[in-house]
């Protein structure tokens, strides 16, 4: 028997989505757009609520409260097998008993199209793997199984391609590869992909626009470059990349800029790049925006000094230090290899200096820790 | 000082092949001489002498033939029985059940702990005049003129059906079980209803348990003489109550031999052509 899948397209619209399990809510009160031809991606920590989230858009779970929206049409209650959406499973859920035209033609087989062996051909080259069509899933490698799975959901050319944790099986030398092709394809095919991760490095290198997802709620949306340089809460500061956030004061104002009391030394940070809600703040800094230099030369920028080199790790293309200050952290900085000055030696006293604009400002009542203790390798739910 | 060289896996053969030589070669090779004996003449009741009288297996069969068909027609229909009530239960059991899945497999199972033969004696009572389940259908009008299901070809095929339940649904739980649900997933994401997922995906899929199911029904029903004893009478006669009979009562072991060997090839024969047709090497 035929289906044919409703023909919505357009924008993904989830409105004040909510799925509670019990007491306990996976997805809490979520509003998103993913507008059409994207890549998007749902990044956050193993039971953050993305892949819920990503079940209740292919229709595998019904949310508790709220819509989901394709285009202009309501989708929320559509079973899975009406809806223009197509996912990558994790582990790729391959029909092992098919071969892998089999798998391919599965969907269109389903939909009474007419060619199907001209489209699975022609998607088997796409991918590049025309040889393995008569394959059984099983003899192929991983790569190649995600490929397959990747193959056997573009070829409906869906509205809508979700990926979820798409590569976490792969080993990383082929995810770096992976990503790479992905969002290649997904240029060449056009379709919207959502794709969702615990992996914030394959969500940078692929995706349009993040949603760094915690406890059931979006923590931050943007592109990854706005995510990176300008968090708005601790836990994205820490889940992308490595921060460094020191407790300050709002100590006044100097046209657009704020000035900051950070244990007694002055620093200065553009108005627009604080979140906080009061006089209490924490001054974000990456650390390869930081420098060091030896007490005494002269610096520009931010100031801070009576730092004590801690540690230093020498990785190749930069150094990595740990800086202990006089108020007692140890703040991380990573030096490039590139100015021919001999690296700083343990126990040396230092002076650290940034440009005020890399200041990010976060509220002074976040948990600092947050989004830190996140093991990147452990598979989501 | 090194040891030689001693192939484990032949020694971990050993103890299994020196059984089964004991056990089952050296009797087959026993029943095959015993086959082709014939009655010495002037001698007492039982004793025989080899003549290689392979006339043995034609005047068995030839005598046989009815109780031969119907082994195999009761067996045949026992199994399709026994599946068509246990794809449901272990389908039920494997994805549907929650946590009381350890429960209904201790219930599948818990017929085991009383003897076969009890259990079918209870059917007996079940299928009688004094059962509950005569007068209930001679109420709904549903029983002819026959006072009793016992002694007909309903009781035996139904009590086959009941014994080799388990057989049927264990290896059937345990192919569906094995099915990851990811796989029925992606069939409805992939624009499958429910319908075309159980039989594109779930049933391809559970085919090693169907295969392995109906052989573990379908061969010792064939060769089953204690339902038809018990709840048959002398018209629903399988070949093994006439082995059994022979080789008891009427003490004439040629014929036995003979018949239990024809009933053995003849059930290699179909179970090998089954095999081929289900194609189990294609799945996984």
């Amino acid at each position: 028997m035929a289906i044919d899948p409703i023909a919505a397209r357009g924008d993904l619209r989830l409105t004040r989505i909510t799925k509670s399990y019990g007491d306990f809510k996976a997805v809490d009160d979520l509003t998103l757009t993913i507008p059409k031809g994207s890549f998007f991606a749902l990044l956050g920590p193993s039971g953050c609520g993305k892949t819920t989230t990503l079940r209740m858009v292919a229709g595998l779970e019904e949310p508790t409260v709220g819509s989901i929206h394709l285009g202009d049409t309501d989708i929320t209650t559509t079973r899975p097998y009406q809806r223009p959406i197509n996912t990558v499973f994790q582990n790729y859920a391959l029909f092992p008993h098919l071969t892998i035209f089999e798998n391919i033609a599965f969907g269109l087989r389903r939909r009474g199209v007419k060619d199907v062996k001209e489209q699975v051909d022609k998607v088997l080259n796409l991918i590049e793997l025309p040889h393995l069509a008569e394959r059984k899933p099983t003899q192929l490698s991983g790569g190649q199984q995600q490929r397959i799975a990747l193959a056997r959901a573009i070829v409906n050319r869906p509205a809508l391609l979700l990926l979820d944790e798409p590569l976490g099986a792969l080993d990383l030398k082929l995810r770096r590869q992976m990503q790479i092709e992905l969002k290649w394809i997904q240029r060449e095919v056009g379709l919207t992909f959502v794709h969702v991760t615990h992996d914030q490095e394959e969500a940078m290198t692929m995706a349009d626009t993040i949603a760094v997802m915690n406890e059931g709620k979006i923590e931050q949306m943007g592109s990854p470059a706005d995510l990176y340089d300008d968090p708005e809460t601790a836990f994205v500061a820490n889940f992308l990349g490595q921060s460094n956030l020191i407790k300050g004061k709002i100590d006044g104002n100097d046209g657009d800029n704020l000035v900051i009391d950070l244990f007694g030394q002055k620093i200065s940070m553009p108005k627009s790049r604080s979140h906080a809600i009061d006089s209490s703040l924490y001054a974000g800094i990456r650390p390869e925006k930081f420098r060091i230099s030896r007490t005494g030369s002269a610096v520009r920028g931010n100031i801070l000094t009576g730092g004590r080199i801690e540690d230093v790790s020498y990785i190749g293309v930069s150094t990595q230090y740990v800086v202990a200050m006089p108020w007692g952290q140890e703040l991380m900085v990573f030096e490039q290899n590139d100015d021919g000055v001999p690296p700083f030696n343990k126990g040396e006293e230092v002076i650290i200096s940034w440009e005020p604009n890399f200041t990010f400002g976060l509220r002074g009542d976040e948990d600092i820790e947050a989004g830190t203790e996140v093991n990147p390798d452990e598979i989501s739910e | 000082m090194t040891l030689p060289k001693v192939p484990v896996p032949y020694l971990l053969l050993l103890p299994g092949f020196a059984f089964l030589f004991t056990f089952f070669i050296l009797p087959i090779i026993n029943l095959a001489q015993t086959s082709t004996q014939t009655a010495i003449v002037g001698g007492d009741t039982g004793q025989y002498e080899q003549s290689f009288a392979f006339s043995n297996y034609i005047n068995a069969f030839l005598e046989n033939k009815e109780q031969f068909g119907r082994s195999f027609i009761y067996a045949s229909l026992a199994t399709v029985f026994a599946l068509a009530i246990a794809y449901p239960l272990a389908y039920a059991i494997a994805f549907k059940s929650g946590k009381y899945k350890n429960i209904l497999l201790v219930l599948v199972v818990a017929p085991f702990f009383t003897s076969f033969l009890l259990r079918t004696v209870a059917w007996k009572q079940i299928l009688g005049e004094e059962g509950f389940l005569v007068p209930t259908l001679r109420s709904l009008n549903l029983m002819g003129e026959q006072t009793t299901i016992t002694s007909t070809s309903i009781a035996v095929v139904a009590g086959m059906t009941y014994n080799f339940l388990p057989f049927m649904t264990l290896p059937l739980y345990a192919s569906l079980e094995r099915i990851d649900p990811r796989t029925i997933e992606a069939s409805g994401d992939l624009y499958a209803n429910a319908i075309t997922t159980f039989r594109k995906v779930t049933v391809p899929l559970s085919m090693p348990g169907v295969v392995a199911g109906t052989l573990l029904t379908f061969i010792p029903a064939a060769g089953d003489y204690v339902n038809a004893a018990i709840l048959g009478s002398p018209n629903t006669k399988m070949i093994g109550n006439v082995i059994e009979s022979r080789y008891f009562k009427i003490v004439d072991y040629p014929t036995a031999a003979a018949l239990s060997f024809t009933l053995m090839v003849a059930i290699l024969i179909l179970v090998t052509l089954y095999i081929r047709k289900a194609g189990t090497d294609e799945l996984v």
